[in-house]
């Protein structure tokens, strides 16, 4: 489009559509109303969802972006608006996640007086941005949203914000938009050395005991059929953090479970057995490594990732491989002889038998009456056979949830892994479903997390976005009170919760819902659930004070993972 | 422990607002206290240099050098130890006597007036910190000391970097 008298607003709608924006999540208010009103006049091709809260709108925002593949938008006013998409700015930044977000601003001549709603949104948002910007002009809108589209999603993505003056959006120029095909400052794909690729394989066909933690890496760089022929070329059990679930599938022969504070014993305990381990988009988090000065200090480390400063920052890496990890892990594949590991890999199986014993028989088939969060999700695994997208939020659910669910596809475990962001569940799942139409969306939330953005459910039953909701609830916050049981000797401060009717609520949004308390009940009412063409809510009342085990204490050793 | 010594980070950018809240929220966020702080254009228009100081680890500062040249709109980032670099700081003495240690200081008289006088002083920390000293006792009026200014022994090479991103595209 060339040469067409727009007003500043009118150029945020037209940025969007060329950027391929189809849906954009947000809340109203003063400094924004005249992008709203061209929204009204655009609203064929350009879907606008209001949300109940601009927390709300965000969390949804990285839903979409987390279950489509796809840059996710968030909108708000200046002031209280933009303050509040602070927390799941805060969230992508950490969990990688591409979202633009955009925000009114006070009329430029304004800037700096404390007029009314007015804020320092980019001095707030700096230090949980990938990037910035204050738009003062109508003329730099296009250039700017070509800019931040591209630095969203390319790289390691991240988090955008465009915060624009309310002058700006009335100003009328000449609007001409091309997508940006780079930035000279920024160089968001490394190139990979040859001598890495090199060293890498070399250190894979010599060794005996390898192991493979995965990450979110794999994901971003839709490097999943890379991975799996990685993985089943050199023969390497592989283990997945938190955001790397779902890249392989899990009844896949290789895939040994979860590493971290409750990933399972097995990858666990041998991350401090193996003689190397190749980590793949993975950022060794500490509730990944446990104690950091023992973690794998008898292996050899690869290192795979695409952002230069995650290498060496946690974790030092004898061979890093900074880069794509899609072209990366293909060049390593071409270079590393077809093996298997079978007695290397029979160590898992033994070390799994006894988790199964210790910890898995009682989560899955309990003998106790009370209902367990373990077999909610396994229920919901038989009904979905395992092919639905799971929304989780912060908790034991969470840990339960990621332990149990089964993944067939990729991109379907959507969870706030880095900030642990409670709330993020409810707006996430409407917005991983309007990201992928097609699948079955289920959230999986604990009774506290579920009230933190609770108002969600009107979003829900607006647009009639057929989200399955699952409250497993203990009446507790049950993490807290977890940790409060094993390390402040039972003192509960401040986590039992008297709940108010979550059935009743749901019916107060017009909203089909059930509770259920009873064993004999659980898969009936998972069943009719999944069953059901439209938004469902499900109370499953668990056992109070159920623990999450296996569990590696704060500061403690992997290898110290304990099952009771 | 790994023992922490003087850093001279050099981090060329893009002219750019707010740049500079970006480059300190790295030091907050991990508690670094910055000793000094430059910027100004570098040898290449509408490119700056920012001179930052700090006294740290070398894995610390191989981090935080990271982390900065991450950001978007950071072009390049180096890091040097003080053998090398060539730096200097700038200190401005306000006083209300003449001293005839001023003589000896190699300082350089700045503006004088009935009730006061100004006297300028370039080198290292310690030139101008024994000047401080000395002149402390009869009564300074007013005393400042810019950040360091420094240029790396070693090349540097930002126009061959950016000439590498004309030519790719």
């Amino acid at each position: 489009m060339k040469n067409k008298k727009i007003s500043g607003a009118e150029a945020v709608v037209h940025s969007l559509l060329n950027e391929g924006v189809d849906l954009i999540w947000g809340y109203p208010g003063g400094a924004i109303m005249p992008v709203y009103d061209e929204f009204y006049k655009f609203q064929d091709k350009l879907q606008h969802i209001l949300a109940r809260h601009e927390q709300g709108a965000i969390h949804a925002a990285q839903g979409y972006a987390r279950s489509s593949g796809r840059v996710g938008v968030a909108i708000a006013t200046s002031g209280p608006g933009a303050t509040n998409l602070v927390t799941g700015i805060a969230d992508a930044q950490i969990d990688s996640t591409p979202v633009v977000c955009i925000t009114g601003q006070v009329s430029s001549h304004l800037l700096g007086s404390d007029a009314f709603q007015e804020t320092d949104i980019i001095g707030i948002s700096m230090p949980v941005t990938k990037w910035n910007y204050q738009i003062t002009k109508a003329s730099e809108i296009p250039e700017i949203f070509a800019k931040a589209f591209y630095i969203a999603k390319s790289g390691r993505p991240g988090p955008v914000l465009i915060d624009i003056t309310k002058d700006a959006q009335f100003e009328l120029f000449d609007f001409e938009y091309s997508k940006c095909k780079g930035i000279r400052s920024y160089n968001p794909l490394p190139t990979i050395s040859n001598d890495s690729i090199d060293n890498a394989s070399k250190l894979i066909n010599n060794a005996k005991k390898p192991l493979i933690v995965w990450g979110q890496g794999v994901i971003l760089g839709n490097a999943e059929k890379e991975f799996k022929d990685f993985v089943e070329k050199s023969g390497i059990p592989a283990a997945w953090t938190i955001l790397g679930l779902s890249a392989l599938p899990t009844s896949h022969d290789l895939n040994v479970g979860m590493v971290g504070m409750h990933g399972n014993y097995g990858p666990n305990i041998l991350t401090n057995k193996c003689d190397l381990l190749i980590a793949v988009g993975m950022r060794f988090d500490d509730r990944v490594t446990g104690d950091p000065k023992t973690y794998a200090s008898q292996a050899k480390i690869i290192h795979l990732d695409i952002d230069p400063a995650e290498i060496n920052k946690n974790i030092i890496a004898d061979v890093p491989v900074i880069g794509d990890c899609k072209d990366s892990l293909e060049r390593i594949t071409n270079k590393i002889e077809k093996k298997s590991h079978s007695k290397w890999i029979s160590k898992f199986d033994d070390l799994m038998k006894i988790e199964f014993e210790k910890v898995i028989k009682s989560d899955l088939n309990p003998l106790k009456e009370g209902l367990t969060m373990g077999e909610s999700i396994i229920a919901i695994n038989e009904f979905t056979n395992g092919d639905a997208i799971i929304v989780t939020d912060v908790g034991q659910h969470q840990m339960v949830a990621c332990r149990y669910a089964n993944f067939v596809k990729s991109k379907s475990n959507i969870t706030s892994g880095g900030l642990g962001t409670m709330g993020f569940a409810l707006p996430a799942a409407m917005g991983a479903k309007m990201g992928a139409l097609n699948r079955e969306v289920v959230a999986v939330i604990g009774d506290g997390g579920y009230q933190m953005t609770i108002q969600e459910l009107g979003t829900i039953f607006q647009l009639q976005i057929p989200v399955k909701i699952v409250i497993l609830n203990n009446d507790f916050l049950g993490m807290v009170r977890q940790w409060q049981q094993l390390f402040f000797d039972k003192r509960y401060a401040s986590t039992e919760m008297v709940n108010p009717d979550f059935v009743a609520i749901a019916k107060g949004y017009y909203l089909d819902s059930e509770r259920v308390k009873d064993r004999k009940d659980l898969k009936p009412a998972v069943e009719r659930m999944i069953k059901s063409k439209k938004p469902y809510v499900l109370e499953i009342c668990v056992e109070k004070e159920n623990n999450v085990f296996p569990m590696i204490p704060t500061g403690a050793s992997v290898s110290d993972i304990r099952l009771n | 422990m790994e023992k922490k010594n003087n850093y001279t980070i050099s981090v060329y950018t893009e002219n750019n607002v707010g740049l500079l809240h970006r480059l300190s929220a790295i030091f907050l966020k991990r508690h670094i206290n910055i000793e000094s702080f430059t910027t100004s254009e570098c040898e290449i228009k509408d490119v700056f240099r920012f001179i930052i100081v700090v006294k740290m680890t070398k894995s610390g500062v191989e981090k935080v050098s990271k982390q900065i040249e991450k950001q978007v709109e950071v072009i390049r980032v180096f890091f040097h130890t003080d053998s090398e670099t060539i730096f200097q700081e700038s200190a401005l003495f306000e006083e209300r006597h003449i001293q005839n240690i001023i003589k000896e200081s190699n300082a350089r008289i700045v503006t004088v007036n009935p009730d006061y006088f100004v006297i300028e002083k370039t080198g290292f920390r310690d030139d101008t910190e024994k000047l401080y000293n000395d002149l402390e006792k009869y009564g300074l009026l007013q005393f400042t000391r810019s950040g360091r200014i420094a240029v790396s022994k070693e090349k540097m090479g930002i126009s061959e970097i950016l000439n590498t991103f004309k030519i790719q595209k």
